[in-house]
């Protein structure tokens, strides 16, 4: 075999990998319907689709988690038979999950020879493995020390542990699972690079990802997935974002929303120099203050981790704060109890739902009191009053549309969709002065996201003070009449959303000041 | 000059008993340290102890072979540690209570397998003492370690079953630190989705995890009736078994850790035996009740709560992570 | 509502009654290899508990303190919390009800310290459960292996005082020392069904009524002298109580959203670590009020610990996991279990099969029930998205779920 043909790591490559005729079928789902698509060597094939369009399910039907019901897979030209993650493997295929798949109490070199044959059973061999990611490090430019302890590694150096990983095991073509949704910008730009060189290399990369920005920077080709079927594959050069945008949704997308101007009034939440530590004594917040007036939304932007969850739960009496005052209308509630400060006049929608937001195997009616089931109406002393509370379900559901057999469904039949839209009915209905909204759509169809952005926006108008979180940089910048940038537990700047561009936002995600931009 | 040899006997003899009461803990701890590490708690080991504890002082009984004895009390260990882990890990049931319903299982069938054969309570001879001698007359004659003053006594005179199992502690830090059986254990109790994917088989390493922790608690339920008392009798562990577990707790996962709560445990029980021996003006339901408390305290001392599996308890499913 | 919901709701309602039937199969090998007739000894089981006059009244008297220790496990495990104390707390109110009528019998009217001794009993085993239940909530100490070493203790804790302050004169004046206090006053008898009978005017017997078969046996349970006593009412009054109070009060319904999901409730502001201990607390009350039921309405003396606990502390468990953790279905399972455990008795004495089979029996319930849960669970969790992006997740704390 000539030099040519072989990879930085030594391995051959893998010329091409096609997927023919892909179904896969879940109760009540066609997750995949006839999809076809193949990969290059050298070359960078996005695929792209909202969620629920199936891009995981196919993924995981190549890395060998499912088993699809019709269509094979070639490699090479030869068919080849994929039962586990390991046949996955050993054809060379690597997977880079967008939930890093490391064990935190572990070193570099124990997660890389997890499951692996040692040279010397029942021995480790963690030298010989530590040498090898030293030279696969210095081949690929990657810069991961061996013996680092995983669970101390910042989020960047994890995911090249997990490229490393893969390469590790003759990943000659590797997935790509939304793999910048947790960097910065910058990091984005540094890993762009790398990604880029293993293709000049010979790799075959496919990049999983519903931001078309990145796509359009990076990949070569792209395929878009809808509702399980695979609408076409396009050179990138050849399409633009609003062609790719279109084929994603199935009609015209309205990137821009109708956001009439604001008409704020007074203060209704303020912070005031608030800092916090987490139990392992680091510095979670830092020095935060930001306010919130009647009649605006404010949005909180920023790569998830630095610091948006911690400023929620502060806010809500979840999160115990070290210095600095929170005052909710004028009244100083520092420190008060989750209940307190529900009763004072918050709402709060967390960021994980199913976790946090709801009790999934309680119903939907039940799950609608769970704040204020203490309250008259809804209970008289200590006793429930189902009258009222079942009364009161059935207008909720009907006004906000929630897609349910009936009010005693448990809420885990539901749909993520449906139940954001239950949480949403809860927390709106309770009339709050201020509402603070954690990644709201996350994994939300796009029909009840639309939904819910338009209840945002009509909220905003009737007075209500919102504060809106979120990882989505499109979201914050559709929704918010100012913007607030946090990194590291700090704001980086409060801008007015006019004029502003992703870019400036960039540049604060990734750690610079405003004031020095 | 009396009063000060006689505290020197006195606690060279608790010393000793304090070595020697603290095999079974050891034993059965060892086994769930595994289990744990790996995920699983495994809350039958009192029923698996009992059960080993009838079984081997049977086979010794109709056989007189003490290591055929043990044999079949690991044999009989390793299979209710199958059951736990067909409960726990392939239909997922909740661990805690299943752990209960094993080890009532193991208390009833040990029970009733003894008043339907052996009826009352007998005895075997155990396991003796072994003494360190070189000599080319015998074993236990000519010149012995176990002769050399006060560290003779101590370290030197214990049974063969419980030198195996202090023997046991390096071997099972060895296998966590050094080998890929260990590596895999650790990670699939700290992150199973991880294990998974690459291509580790969490069930099969629990399964084995929890099956070897059973044959560990079968023996260890062996040495006590062959070993320790020479007797058997329904529910003789009383609640050694439920120690047992919170000793991993208290040990921090680790062999060594668990080593120590094993001796101070035993050590504690030997100063009650003595002092009920010597009539030491303590009430003998306080001393006897001081093992419990002792374990509640441990059990609430903040330090070790870091080193616990992130996944203990928490069965797996390719999916739900 | 879907087909596959619908079957997943009645098999939640057979699967005990498959666990009980595999359990008894089982039992039934066991039986067959020492050579014994499995259906003489389970005959002689369900015919000694169920059929007659005095088998009814053992078990019906097996059943209360069953029911009671059911339903505070019960409350336990749905508030998220299992108490595998029940043993401890049920003797430890005992001994405080048996204290409270020795000091107040001859001294106050007898109904009024009937109920102090019962309100004494349950706080004292709602004490004996907060302890474990406090550790859980504050410093996350698990609460299975501290409340068994509360069991031990409370055992330890028993015998001291019934060795001392608490003895029976008349043991110490004998130089006998056995381990028991002084016999309560009469007048704190709770009334046993035969004295409520009279009261009513029904004083005639079964015979002299011409009633037979098991219609004369049933008068006879409720008219005729035997050891059923009211704590039957004290019982199922309680398992009345505690279904309005899980699903009609704001208390209750925090108590079970605790048990489902901490994090979802915490957020809502409900205060957790409260209601963990709360659950663990009534848990508590109700097996302490069970072992003051068993001192004024059976025994009228404390003795040996583990005999008036007779296991009650984990065969409760098995009742209450076999009724679904729910009252209505906790009453008929304790009838159920008290029926075995007498059943065991009899059935000892009939084929010479030691009682300690039940043991066996309960362990394998509890086996089968809990590995069940799976097969329930898989028919009744059907979502309807699936390619649905989970967010990442929050670092695990040590947080129960379901019935942990």
């Amino acid at each position: 075999m000539s030099e040519k043909n072989l990879l930085p790591s030594g391995l051959p490559r893998i010329e091409s990998l096609e997927m023919r005729g892909i179904v896969k079928r879940f109760p009540g789902v066609l997750a995949n319907d006839h999809v076809d698509f193949d990969v290059k060597a050298g070359e960078i094939h996005a695929l792209l689709g909202e969620n629920g369009a199936g891009k995981s399910t196919l993924m995981k039907i190549l890395y060998g988690l499912y088993a699809p019901e019709e269509g094979e897979i070639y490699l090479n030209g030869e068919k080849i038979n994929i039962n586990s993650p390991t046949d996955s493997i050993n054809h060379g295929i690597g997977m880079i999950h967008q939930h890093f798949m490391l064990v935190d109490t572990l070193n570099v070199a124990q997660n890389v020879a997890l499951g692996l044959k040692s040279t010397r059973e029942p021995r480790l061999d963690l030298d010989i493995v530590s040498e090898r990611i030293t030279e696969l490090s210095e081949a690929y430019g990657l810069h991961v020390d061996p013996q680092a302890n995983v669970g101390r590694l910042a989020v960047g150096e994890r995911q090249r542990v997990e490229i490393i990983k893969a390469l590790y095991r003759g990943a000659a073509l590797l997935v790509l699972d939304e793999p910048t949704a947790v960097l910065t910008p910058q990091e984005v730009d540094d890993v762009f690079v790398i990604f880029r060189q293993m293709a000049r290399d010979g790799h075959g990369l496919i990049f999983i990802s519903h931001k078309l920005d990145e796509i359009t920077a990076l990949t070569d080709r792209v395929t878009v997935l809808r509702d399980g079927k695979a609408i076409g594959t396009r050179p990138t050069s050849e399409v633009t974002k609003k062609d790719l945008a279109n084929m994603m949704v199935g009609r015209e997308v309205l990137l821009e929303r109708n956001r009439p101007p604001a008409e704020t009034g007074e203060v209704r939440l303020k912070l005031d120099n608030v800092s916090a530590f987490n139990d392992r004594e680091q510095q979670i917040l830092k020095n935060v203050s930001l306010e919130v007036r009647s009649g605006e939304i404010v949005g909180v932007a920023g790569v998830s981790g630095n610091g948006q969850r911690p400023l929620a739960e502060a806010i809500a009496g979840l999160q115990p704060t070290s210095e600095g005052s929170i005052f909710l209308e004028q009244r100083d509630v520092t420190g008060l109890a989750t209940i307190e400060m529900l009763r004072a006049g918050l709402s709060y929608i967390p960021e994980e739902r199913m976790h946090d937001g709801v009790i999934k195997d309680f119903s939907v009616a039940w799950n609608f009191i769970l704040q204020d089931h203490v309250r008259a109406p809804y209970s008289r002393g200590i006793f429930l009053n189902f009258k009222y509370i079942d009364q009161h379900s059935q207008e909720l559901i009907k006004s906000f549309n929630v897609k349910t057999p009936s009010r005693e469904t448990p809420v885990k039949n539901l749909s993520g969709g449906n139940i954001q839209k239950l949480i949403l009915a809860r927390e709106l209905d309770r009339r709050p002065r201020v509402l603070i909204a954690a990644q709201p759509t996350r994994g939300v169809d796009i029909g009840a996201t639309e939904y819910i952005h338009n209840q945002l926006l009509l909220q905003r108008a009737e007075g209500l003070a919102t504060l809106l979180i979120s990882e989505d940089l499109d979201e914050v910048m559709a929704l918010s009449d100012r913007i607030v940038v946090m990194f590291g537990g700090e704001i980086m700047g409060i801008v007015e959303n006019k004029g502003i561009s992703a870019e400036d936002l960039g540049l604060m995600m990734a750690g610079e000041r405003l004031d020095n931009a | 000059m009396n009063e000060n040899l006689t505290l020197l006997a006195i606690v060279l003899g608790i010393l000793h008993s304090g070595i020697r009461l603290a095999t079974p803990y050891l034993y059965a701890s060892l086994g769930e340290m595994f289990a744990q590490r790996s995920g699983v708690l495994n809350l039958g080991v009192e029923g698996i102890m009992l059960m080993g504890s009838f079984f081997g002082f049977y086979t010794v009984f109709e056989t007189q072979n003490m290591w055929l004895g043990l044999a079949v009390a690991g044999l009989v260990g390793a299979l209710m540690g199958l059951l736990m882990a067909l409960v726990s890990v392939t239909f997922k049931a909740e661990q805690g209570i299943s752990g209960i319903g094993l080890s009532l299982f193991g208390l009833g069938v040990s029970s009733l397998l003894f008043k339907m054969t052996l009826g009352t309570v007998e005895g075997v001879d155990g396991f003796s003492e072994l003494k360190f001698c070189l000599s080319s007359v015998g074993v236990n004659s000519g010149v012995c370690l176990s002769d050399l003053p006060v560290v003779g006594d101590i370290v030197f005179s214990h049974s063969l079953v419980t030198y195996l199992g202090y023997a046991l502690v390096p071997v099972a830090a060895w296998i966590l630190a050094r080998t890929t059986w260990g590596l895999k254990i650790k990670a699939v109790g700290q992150n199973p989705e991880a294990a998974d994917s690459l291509g580790v088989s969490v069930s099969a390493v629990r399964y084995a995890t929890v099956t070897l922790g059973g044959i560990f608690a079968g023996i260890a339920g062996a040495s006590l009736s062959i070993s320790l008392l020479g007797i058997f009798q329904e529910n003789m562990t009383n609640g050694i078994g439920f120690i047992a577990v919170a000793l991993v707790y208290f040990g921090g996962w680790s062999p060594w850790g668990v080593l120590a709560g094993s001796l101070l445990f035993s050590t504690v029980s030997a100063i009650q035996l003595w002092g009920q021996v010597l009539n030491l003006p303590i009430p003998s339901d306080v001393s006897v009740m001081l093992p419990y408390l002792l374990t509640i305290i441990a059990l609430a001392l903040p330090i070790r709560r870091a080193a616990q599996p992130a996944a203990l308890t928490k069965p797996f499913t390719r999916g739900e992570g | 509502m879907s087909i596959s919901y619908r079957l997943g709701r009645l098999l939640d309602v057979l699967v005990p009654f498959i666990a009980v039937g595999a359990a008894l199969a089982v039992g039934a090998i066991i039986l067959s290899f020492q050579d014994v007739n499995p259906f003489t000894a389970y005959e002689a089981m369900f015919s000694g508990a169920f059929t007659n006059k005095n088998g009814l009244a053992d078990t019906m008297v097996k059943m209360i303190p069953l029911l009671l220790v059911a339903l505070g496990v019960a409350i336990a495990f749905r508030g998220g919390v299992i108490n595998i104390g029940a043993e401890g707390q049920l003797i430890v109110g005992a001994v405080l009800t048996t204290y409270v009528g020795l000091q107040l019998g001859d001294r106050l009217p007898g109904p009024l310290v009937i109920v102090i001794g019962l309100a004494a009993g349950a706080l004292m085993g709602g004490f004996w459960a907060a302890i474990p239940g406090y550790l859980k909530a504050r410093l996350g100490v698990n609460e299975i292996l501290s409340t068994i070493m509360m069991n031990q203790i409370a055992i330890q804790v028993a015998f001291y005082l019934l060795r001392g302050p608490m003895i029976d004169p008349a043991e110490l004046a004998a130089g006998t020392n056995i381990p028991h206090s002084a016999r309560l006053p009469q007048s704190t008898d709770l009334p046993r069904f035969t004295d409520m009978a009279k009261w009513v005017g029904l004083d005639k017997s079964a015979a002299d009524l011409g009633l037979t078969g098991f219609a004369g046996e049933v008068y006879g349970l409720l008219v005729e002298p035997t050891r059923l006593h009211s704590g039957l009412i004290i019982a199922v009054v309680m398992a009345i109580l505690v279904y309005i109070f899980l699903w009609r009060t704001t208390i209750g319904y925090r108590i079970r959203a605790v048990g489902l999901n901490q994090a979802a409730s915490r957020y809502a502001g409900i205060n957790v670590q409260r209601y963990i201990v709360l659950s663990m607390t009534l848990g508590g009350m109700f097996a302490g009020l069970a072992g003051a039921v068993e001192i004024l309405g059976l025994h009228h003396r404390m003795f040996e610990p583990q005999a008036v606990s007779a296991g009650y502390g984990f065969s409760g468990i098995v009742v209450a996991l076999f009724g679904s953790l729910h009252p209505l279905g906790i009453i008929p399972s304790a009838l159920l279990f008290g029926g075995l455990l007498v059943g065991g008795d009899k059935m000892q004495r009939a084929v010479q099969v030691p009682q300690v089979l039940i043991t066996v029996i309960l362990g394998m319930v509890v086996l089968f029930v809990v590995s069940a849960d799976l097969w329930v669970r898989r028919r009744v969790n059907r979502r309807v998205s699936v390619d649905e992006e989970s967010p990442p997740k929050p670092p695990a704390e040590p947080s129960p779920e379901a019935a942990t």
